[in-house]
Protein backbone atom coordinates (compact mmCIF):
# COMPACT_ATOMS: atom_id res chain seq x y z
CA UNK A 1 0.00 0.00 0.00
CA UNK A 2 3.00 2.23 0.61
CA UNK A 3 4.75 1.08 -2.13
CA UNK A 4 1.40 2.47 -4.54
CA UNK A 5 1.38 5.27 -2.59
CA UNK A 6 4.62 6.59 -3.13
CA UNK A 7 3.79 6.00 -6.66
CA UNK A 8 1.02 7.90 -6.85
CA UNK A 9 2.72 11.42 -5.49
CA UNK A 10 6.07 10.54 -7.78
CA UNK A 11 2.79 10.80 -10.52
CA UNK A 12 1.46 13.72 -9.38
CA UNK A 13 4.29 15.36 -8.94
CA UNK A 14 5.59 15.05 -12.52
CA UNK A 15 2.19 15.30 -13.88
CA UNK A 16 1.81 18.38 -12.06
CA UNK A 17 5.14 19.92 -12.84
CA UNK A 18 4.47 19.57 -16.76
CA UNK A 19 0.96 21.03 -16.44
CA UNK A 20 2.65 23.88 -14.90
CA UNK A 21 5.18 24.49 -17.22
CA UNK A 22 2.39 23.76 -20.41
CA UNK A 23 -0.02 26.22 -18.74
CA UNK A 24 3.00 29.04 -18.06
CA UNK A 25 3.41 28.46 -21.89
CA UNK A 26 -0.03 28.55 -22.99
CA UNK A 27 -0.04 32.17 -21.09
CA UNK A 28 3.30 33.42 -22.44
CA UNK A 29 4.06 31.76 -25.95
CA UNK A 30 5.00 34.12 -28.95
CA UNK A 31 3.27 31.54 -31.43
CA UNK A 32 -0.47 31.02 -31.56
CA UNK A 33 -0.31 27.91 -32.91
CA UNK A 34 2.56 26.50 -30.45
CA UNK A 35 0.33 28.22 -27.40
CA UNK A 36 -2.90 25.77 -28.56
CA UNK A 37 -0.29 22.71 -28.47
CA UNK A 38 0.84 23.50 -25.12
CA UNK A 39 -2.75 23.79 -24.25
CA UNK A 40 -3.20 19.83 -25.37
CA UNK A 41 -0.24 19.24 -22.99
CA UNK A 42 -2.48 20.82 -19.99
CA UNK A 43 -5.47 19.41 -21.17
CA UNK A 44 -3.88 15.67 -21.24
CA UNK A 45 -2.14 16.57 -18.09
CA UNK A 46 -5.43 17.33 -16.23
CA UNK A 47 -6.93 14.10 -17.57
CA UNK A 48 -4.37 11.60 -16.04
CA UNK A 49 -4.90 13.51 -12.74
CA UNK A 50 -8.47 12.57 -13.31
CA UNK A 51 -7.42 8.89 -13.33
CA UNK A 52 -5.02 9.26 -10.45
CA UNK A 53 -8.11 10.41 -8.55
CA UNK A 54 -10.11 7.23 -9.67
CA UNK A 55 -12.24 9.04 -11.80
CA UNK A 56 -12.46 7.29 -15.08
CA UNK A 57 -15.42 8.59 -16.74
CA UNK A 58 -14.29 12.24 -15.96
CA UNK A 59 -11.08 11.61 -17.61
CA UNK A 60 -12.50 9.99 -20.63
CA UNK A 61 -14.89 12.68 -20.94
CA UNK A 62 -12.02 14.97 -20.90
CA UNK A 63 -9.83 13.54 -23.27
CA UNK A 64 -12.93 13.06 -25.60
CA UNK A 65 -14.24 16.62 -25.50
CA UNK A 66 -11.68 18.99 -24.96
CA UNK A 67 -8.23 16.81 -26.72
CA UNK A 68 -11.10 15.96 -29.64
CA UNK A 69 -13.37 18.60 -29.65
CA UNK A 70 -12.10 21.92 -28.62
CA UNK A 71 -8.75 21.92 -29.16
CA UNK A 72 -9.83 20.94 -33.16
CA UNK A 73 -12.06 24.14 -32.48
CA UNK A 74 -9.23 26.41 -31.17
CA UNK A 75 -6.94 25.05 -34.67
CA UNK A 76 -10.08 26.08 -36.50
CA UNK A 77 -10.35 29.62 -35.00
CA UNK A 78 -6.57 30.39 -35.35
CA UNK A 79 -6.23 29.00 -38.72
CA UNK A 80 -9.54 31.41 -39.44
CA UNK A 81 -8.53 34.27 -38.12
CA UNK A 82 -4.97 34.38 -39.58
CA UNK A 83 -3.37 34.26 -43.03
CA UNK A 84 0.00 32.81 -41.78
CA UNK A 85 1.50 31.20 -39.33
CA UNK A 86 4.55 31.74 -37.06
CA UNK A 87 4.85 34.19 -34.17
CA UNK A 88 3.64 37.64 -33.72
CA UNK A 89 4.75 40.05 -32.07
CA UNK A 90 0.88 41.48 -31.25
CA UNK A 91 -0.21 39.04 -29.05
CA UNK A 92 0.47 40.57 -25.87
CA UNK A 93 -0.73 43.98 -23.94
CA UNK A 94 1.86 46.48 -22.65
CA UNK A 95 4.33 45.05 -20.30
CA UNK A 96 2.85 47.47 -17.82
CA UNK A 97 -0.48 45.72 -17.97
CA UNK A 98 1.14 42.44 -18.04
CA UNK A 99 3.42 43.66 -14.63
CA UNK A 100 -0.41 44.27 -13.17
CA UNK A 101 -1.70 40.94 -14.35
CA UNK A 102 1.12 38.92 -12.80
CA UNK A 103 0.75 41.15 -9.49
CA UNK A 104 -3.14 40.07 -9.52
CA UNK A 105 -1.73 36.57 -10.30
CA UNK A 106 0.81 35.97 -8.08
CA UNK A 107 -1.71 37.82 -4.63
CA UNK A 108 -4.71 35.35 -5.85
CA UNK A 109 -2.35 32.70 -5.63
CA UNK A 110 -1.07 33.82 -2.11
CA UNK A 111 -4.46 33.93 -0.72
CA UNK A 112 -5.79 31.07 -2.21
CA UNK A 113 -2.65 28.95 -0.83
CA UNK A 114 -3.32 30.75 2.23
CA UNK A 115 -6.76 29.78 2.42
CA UNK A 116 -6.39 25.90 1.05
CA UNK A 117 -3.28 25.48 3.84
CA UNK A 118 -5.51 27.02 6.36
CA UNK A 119 -8.74 24.91 5.50
CA UNK A 120 -7.24 21.51 4.68
CA UNK A 121 -3.80 21.24 6.07
CA UNK A 122 -2.52 17.91 5.74
CA UNK A 123 -5.73 16.06 5.18
CA UNK A 124 -5.45 12.79 3.47
CA UNK A 125 -7.76 10.91 0.80
CA UNK A 126 -7.85 7.74 2.71
CA UNK A 127 -7.81 4.82 -0.01
CA UNK A 128 -9.53 6.35 -3.14
CA UNK A 129 -12.41 4.17 -3.99
CA UNK A 130 -12.68 3.59 -8.01
CA UNK A 131 -15.99 5.53 -9.12
CA UNK A 132 -17.09 3.82 -11.62
CA UNK A 133 -19.26 4.58 -14.71
CA UNK A 134 -22.63 3.09 -13.74
CA UNK A 135 -22.02 5.10 -10.17
CA UNK A 136 -21.77 8.06 -11.97
CA UNK A 137 -24.69 7.50 -14.48
CA UNK A 138 -27.33 6.85 -12.14
CA UNK A 139 -26.41 9.49 -9.84
CA UNK A 140 -26.80 11.89 -13.69
CA UNK A 141 -29.83 10.17 -14.05
CA UNK A 142 -31.54 10.36 -11.01
CA UNK A 143 -30.69 13.30 -8.55
CA UNK A 144 -29.25 15.55 -11.20
CA UNK A 145 -31.78 14.25 -14.24
CA UNK A 146 -32.89 18.15 -14.64
CA UNK A 147 -29.82 19.56 -14.80
CA UNK A 148 -28.95 17.04 -17.17
CA UNK A 149 -31.88 18.02 -19.64
CA UNK A 150 -31.34 21.88 -18.92
CA UNK A 151 -27.49 21.45 -20.08
CA UNK A 152 -28.64 19.43 -23.03
CA UNK A 153 -30.85 22.60 -24.31
CA UNK A 154 -28.28 24.70 -23.62
CA UNK A 155 -25.89 22.99 -25.47
CA UNK A 156 -28.49 22.77 -28.46
CA UNK A 157 -28.86 26.65 -27.76
CA UNK A 158 -25.55 27.35 -28.26
CA UNK A 159 -25.06 24.96 -31.16
CA UNK A 160 -27.86 26.95 -33.07
CA UNK A 161 -26.42 30.37 -31.74
CA UNK A 162 -22.54 29.37 -33.01
CA UNK A 163 -23.85 28.49 -36.50
CA UNK A 164 -26.70 31.63 -36.65
CA UNK A 165 -23.37 34.11 -35.73
CA UNK A 166 -20.71 32.39 -38.07
CA UNK A 167 -23.22 31.73 -41.07
CA UNK A 168 -21.86 33.92 -43.80
CA UNK A 169 -25.14 35.64 -45.56
CA UNK B 1 -2.18 11.74 -1.13
CA UNK B 2 -3.04 14.97 0.49
CA UNK B 3 -6.05 16.92 -1.06
CA UNK B 4 -4.43 19.65 -0.79
CA UNK B 5 -1.72 18.53 -3.39
CA UNK B 6 -4.61 18.80 -6.33
CA UNK B 7 -6.31 22.07 -4.40
CA UNK B 8 -3.02 23.86 -4.80
CA UNK B 9 -2.74 22.33 -8.72
CA UNK B 10 -5.81 23.82 -9.22
CA UNK B 11 -5.51 27.05 -7.23
CA UNK B 12 -2.08 27.70 -9.44
CA UNK B 13 -3.69 27.06 -13.00
CA UNK B 14 -6.47 29.15 -11.90
CA UNK B 15 -3.81 31.75 -11.25
CA UNK B 16 -2.18 31.16 -14.27
CA UNK B 17 -5.51 31.43 -16.29
CA UNK B 18 -6.28 34.57 -14.84
CA UNK B 19 -3.03 35.99 -15.73
CA UNK B 20 -3.59 34.80 -19.17
CA UNK B 21 -6.49 36.77 -19.45
CA UNK B 22 -5.56 39.51 -18.22
CA UNK B 23 -1.92 40.01 -20.18
CA UNK B 24 -3.19 38.85 -23.32
CA UNK B 25 -4.93 40.51 -26.13
CA UNK B 26 -5.53 38.03 -29.07
CA UNK B 27 -9.23 37.09 -28.88
CA UNK B 28 -8.49 33.20 -29.10
CA UNK B 29 -5.60 33.24 -26.99
CA UNK B 30 -8.15 34.79 -24.09
CA UNK B 31 -10.76 31.84 -25.07
CA UNK B 32 -7.93 29.38 -24.14
CA UNK B 33 -7.03 31.09 -21.01
CA UNK B 34 -10.37 30.54 -19.67
CA UNK B 35 -10.32 27.16 -20.75
CA UNK B 36 -7.23 26.99 -18.21
CA UNK B 37 -9.69 28.45 -15.89
CA UNK B 38 -12.14 26.05 -15.86
CA UNK B 39 -9.98 23.02 -16.09
CA UNK B 40 -8.60 24.23 -12.50
CA UNK B 41 -12.01 24.41 -11.09
CA UNK B 42 -12.86 20.72 -12.68
CA UNK B 43 -10.12 19.36 -11.06
CA UNK B 44 -10.85 21.24 -7.45
CA UNK B 45 -14.13 19.58 -8.25
CA UNK B 46 -13.11 15.93 -8.89
CA UNK B 47 -10.96 16.31 -5.90
CA UNK B 48 -13.31 16.96 -3.78
CA UNK B 49 -16.11 14.32 -5.11
CA UNK B 50 -12.99 11.91 -4.50
CA UNK B 51 -12.75 13.27 -1.05
CA UNK B 52 -16.70 12.32 -0.05
CA UNK B 53 -16.56 9.60 -2.57
CA UNK B 54 -14.55 7.96 0.51
CA UNK B 55 -16.34 8.62 3.43
CA UNK B 56 -20.17 7.90 1.58
CA UNK B 57 -19.71 6.22 -1.83
CA UNK B 58 -22.88 6.85 -3.12
CA UNK B 59 -22.04 10.49 -3.91
CA UNK B 60 -21.06 11.24 -7.05
CA UNK B 61 -21.88 15.19 -7.21
CA UNK B 62 -18.39 16.19 -7.61
CA UNK B 63 -17.98 14.52 -10.91
CA UNK B 64 -20.88 15.03 -11.81
CA UNK B 65 -20.08 18.52 -11.54
CA UNK B 66 -17.18 18.04 -13.39
CA UNK B 67 -19.04 16.87 -16.61
CA UNK B 68 -21.41 19.61 -16.68
CA UNK B 69 -18.57 22.01 -16.32
CA UNK B 70 -17.20 20.36 -19.47
CA UNK B 71 -20.42 20.43 -21.66
CA UNK B 72 -20.75 24.02 -20.66
CA UNK B 73 -16.93 24.77 -21.69
CA UNK B 74 -17.35 23.02 -24.93
CA UNK B 75 -20.98 25.45 -25.53
CA UNK B 76 -18.57 28.29 -23.96
CA UNK B 77 -15.96 27.99 -26.86
CA UNK B 78 -18.47 27.18 -29.48
CA UNK B 79 -20.06 30.47 -29.03
CA UNK B 80 -16.61 32.12 -28.35
CA UNK B 81 -15.02 31.57 -31.45
CA UNK B 82 -18.18 32.17 -33.28
CA UNK B 83 -18.25 35.75 -32.08
CA UNK B 84 -14.53 35.81 -32.65
CA UNK B 85 -14.99 35.00 -35.87
CA UNK B 86 -17.92 37.95 -36.23
CA UNK B 87 -15.07 40.41 -35.28
CA UNK B 88 -12.12 39.48 -37.71
CA UNK B 89 -14.73 39.66 -40.61
CA UNK B 90 -16.42 42.92 -39.63
CA UNK B 91 -12.90 44.79 -38.54
CA UNK B 92 -10.24 42.07 -40.14
CA UNK B 93 -8.13 41.71 -36.39
CA UNK B 94 -9.36 39.75 -33.22
CA UNK B 95 -7.22 42.48 -31.10
CA UNK B 96 -9.60 42.90 -27.80
CA UNK B 97 -8.17 46.71 -27.99
CA UNK B 98 -9.25 47.34 -31.14
CA UNK B 99 -12.85 46.25 -30.30
CA UNK B 100 -13.84 49.69 -27.76
CA UNK B 101 -17.09 51.02 -29.65
CA UNK B 102 -18.79 51.11 -26.46
CA UNK B 103 -15.98 53.18 -24.91
CA UNK B 104 -17.64 56.38 -24.21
Amino acid sequence: MLALLVAQNIAFYIIAALIVVGAIRVVTCKNLMHAALYLVLVLAGVAAQYILLAAEFVAITQVLVYLGAIIVLFLFGIMLTRAKTGTDDNLNNSRGARGVAAIIGVLLAGVMGYALWDGFGKREFGDLLVQRTAEVSDSIFSTYLLPFEVISVLLLAALIGAIVLARRD
Amino acid sequence: MLVNQFLFLGAILFCIGVYGVLARRNAVLVLMSIELILNSVNINLVAFGAMWHVTDPSNLSGQVFALFVIAIAAAEVGVGLAIVLMIYRNRQSIDINDVDLMKG
